[in-house]
């Protein structure tokens, strides 16, 4: 009934390099890491520590500064939980906090498409204005660029900031250590799983709210307490997968961690299940990953517990020595398996 | 999470584990079908709980992989078309046609919309009535019901500018062909439970008797996919080759009358080439003669298919279990998801990717 003997050893397919740009480059996995490796960084020649890093660190007379910059295109540009213009300040706002840094200034890029309704506008720029002010940052300088319909989604945001970073604070994976443990500043998944369900009118029960919050008031916490921050990395688009696995990798260390620890709230883990996504490889925008020396785990976490969004603060594992730099969870039913960088945009499977 | 964290205990699953142990004296190669069951194995360390003797391979049972290059190359032509609008599940976006994939087409300017279900696509049809809206119509005997649901309701509608590229393929012609083949070292089947939830299990009785195989019907979770293998390798242990249901809580023997009734309404059995493992008689779905206004393929002109280039991928050996992703000299590191050669590296079903994915990078899932 069929032709089975003698299968062709061979799929005939051929290798597929995108000589266009593709969306998984900006999807924050394993397209974009290469595009920045194989092409920003050898152009740039920009030290890797500050491209691997959520800012760039800048030593001058008077300390030490955090200076960074994000470009931001949702769709749509309102969605539960927040909207383009908070997700402009905080998204830039966080950077520079993981970075050990409190944030002080802000600039704001607009690239706005012709036809953008005008209260529209006006309703992004009171968030920012709003936003701003929560996370204790001035928005000093800016432009605007208008062009023709169709050739912008609705409207673009860059925001770039710089920070002061306190006397004695070195937020960065090279201080990542054997011992460390390793900490999640709330339940994971919520902003990834917010914007697809408002984007894609699903109707899911309940409604998932974005985790969109500036995180700089926990940072500070955990800084005033004097606790020894290792490292600290803020969760965006990759999840907490894309996180622990670039400070593992940037630290050459082994990350162990358990997956009945990473906390996920019901509805998100429900949304998760339909559509075939891993919780740990949904986006965020208001958590982060710490490293602290292990004694300083319950400490770190109690501080983490404290603040807004932070309730459900969980200690996820810890670093060992490694031969490779790698993360390694210990699955619900027992088993161990690696973490790997999601590839690129995560895709709704089909069944 | 209800309905679902109680499939996923630690203790249930390590007393399943030692259960398969204790009655395990031979050595038996088992095959699930489903792309989403080899997943699970994957993502919850599955086969690390079991004993060195038991050894498991996977199936071609990811609708994405098998779909031919020459149809994918025939999405990709209808969706650069100006007037055609092209609705696809997720992740068919990234598999490659034989020179490129849609969502290299879509970056080119091609309207390709990722939708959840076909009856979005009937939605985007009945609101850009201008445009010709057709619907990549791929999956297993889970996804065709809907697809027929779509059509019926398209007509319902009066839509013109629906149509369907078909690409749907079906279980038991696959397996038939695999246990047809000379060689094979597999000894018992978990069967896909959500095709079973559809078409019911009474084909599968005369495959188990005629071939001498356990099959067992097997949910998705880690608990349902340990239990399933112990049901087979006690089958096999006590001689017998028998179709057992593992998912009585999804599955009935009948299957789901409705459902069925639907597909024949719309769909017939045709021969249908798999990638990587060639044509199988009777193993796809096409819309019958009286449907015809909503096929795709006669509507818009053939897209040439490129010629395909050679490569060291072994995709046709994996889909049937004969080999592992790692025996494969490209495994890792000229194919990577990011830059696949071969269809199970592409899907999140795929079992090459399933294996980078969950970090078997020698490619032996022990």
């Amino acid at each position: 009934m069929s032709s089975m003997e003698g299968f062709p050893d061979s799929c005939p397919v051929p290798l597929s390099e995108y000589p266009e740009v593709v969306m998984a480059h900006g999807g924050g996995g394993r397209l974009m890491h290469r595009l920045i490796d194989e092409l920003m960084l050898p152009a740039f020649g920009a030290p890797e520590s500050a491209l691997r890093h959520d800012g760039a660190l800048i030593a001058h007379a008077g300390g030490t500064l955090a200076f960074t910059t994000d470009s931001h295109v949702v769709t749509p540009l309102f969605f539960p939980g927040g909207d383009i213009g908070s997700l402009s300040v905080y998204g830039t706002v966080n950077d520079l906090a993981v970075c050990g840094a409190i944030p002080e200034w802000l600039s704001a890029g607009f690239i706005i498409e012709e036809g953008l309704p005008m209260e529209t506008l006006r309703a992004v720029v009171r968030s920012m204005a709003r936003a701003a002010d929560t996370a204790g940052v001035r928005i000093v300088t800016g432009d605007t660029k208008v062009v023709e319909r169709g050739k912008a989604d609705g409207l673009f945001i860059n925001t770039a900031g710089i920070g002061l970073i306190p006397e004695g604070v070195c937020s960065n994976p090279s201080r990542i250590a054997p011992g460390d443990a390793v900490l999640v500043s709330g339940d994971i998944g919520r902003h990834g799983i917010a914007v697809l369900a408002a984007r894609e009118g699903m109707g899911l029960a309940g409604t998932v709210e974005s985790d969109l919050a500036p995180i700089v008031g926990t940072v500070r916490g955990l800084l005033d307490a004097g606790l020894d921050i290792h490292c600290m990395r803020d969760l965006t688009r990759g999840g907490l997968a894309a996180g622990l696995h670039e400070t593992a990798s940037a630290s050459g260390l082994t990350v162990r961690i358990s997956e009945d620890r990473v906390p996920v709230r019901e509805d998100v883990l429900g949304a998760c299940e339909l559509l075939g996504f891993d919780p740990i490889h949904v986006a965020n925008e208001g958590r982060f990953v710490l490293y602290v020396p292990g004694g300083l785990a319950h400490e770190a976490l109690a501080i983490l517990r404290r603040h807004p969004g932070g309730g459900s603060a969980s200690i996820l594992g810890h670093v060992e020595p490694g031969s490779t730099a790698t993360v390694i969870m210990r699955t619900l039913i027992g088993a161990d398996r690696v973490v790997d960088l999601p590839g690129g945009e995560q895709l709704p499977r089909i069944c | 999470m209800r309905f679902a964290s109680e499939y996923r205990d630690a203790a249930a699953a390590r007393a399943y584990a030692e259960a398969i142990a204790t009655i395990c004296r031979g050595r038996w190669t088992i095959m699930e079908i489903c792309g989403g069951q080899t997943h699970s194995i994957m993502r919850y360390g599955i086969d690390r709980l079991l004993p060195d003797a038991i050894e498991l391979v996977h199936g071609p049972g990811c609708p994405v992989c098998v779909t031919s290059a020459e149809l994918i190359d025939r999405a990709i032509g209808i969706a650069s078309l100006p007037d055609a609008v092209l609705c696809t599940f997720g992740d068919m976006m990234r598999v490659p046609g034989s020179r490129t994939d849609l969502m290299s087409a879509r970056a080119a300017g091609g309207d390709v919309r990722m939708v959840y279900s076909p009856l979005d696509a009937v939605r985007e049809a009945a609101a850009n009535p201008g445009r010709e809206v057709v619907f990549f119509a791929v999956g297993f005997e889970t996804t065709a019901p809907v697809t027929a649901a779509a059509v019926l309701r398209a007509e319902a509608l009066g839509l013109r500018n629906f149509s369907l590229l078909t690409a749907h393929v079906l279980v038991p012609p696959a397996m038939e062909a695999i246990l047809r083949n000379p060689g094979r070292r597999i000894r018992g089947f978990l069967a896909p439970g959500h095709v079973c939830a559809v078409t019911g299990f009474r084909e599968y009785e005369s495959m188990a008797a005629d071939h001498g195989v356990p099959i067992v019907v097997t949910g998705f979770e880690p608990l349902d996919i340990l239990e399933g293998i112990h049901m087979c390798v006690r089958q096999l242990e006590e001689g017998r080759a028998v179709v057992e249901n593992q998912y009585v809580r999804a599955v009935a023997g009948d299957g789901n009358p409705d459902a069925i009734a639907l597909v024949r309404r719309v769909f017939r059995p045709v021969d249908r080439a798999w990638r990587g493992i060639g044509p199988i008689a009777g193993s796809g779905l096409d819309l019958k003669p009286e449907y015809g206004a909503f096929d795709a393929s006669l509507r818009f002109d053939d897209a040439v298919s490129a010629e395909p280039e050679p490569t060291p991928c072994i995709a046709g050996r994996i889909l049937t279990g004969e080999a592992k992703p790692g025996e494969c000299p490209a495994f890792g590191t000229s194919c990577t998801p990011e830059r696949p050669m071969g269809a199970p590296m592409v899907s999140s079903e795929g079992a090459c990717s399933a294996y980078f994915r969950y970090g078997h990078r020698h490619g032996r899932s022990r």
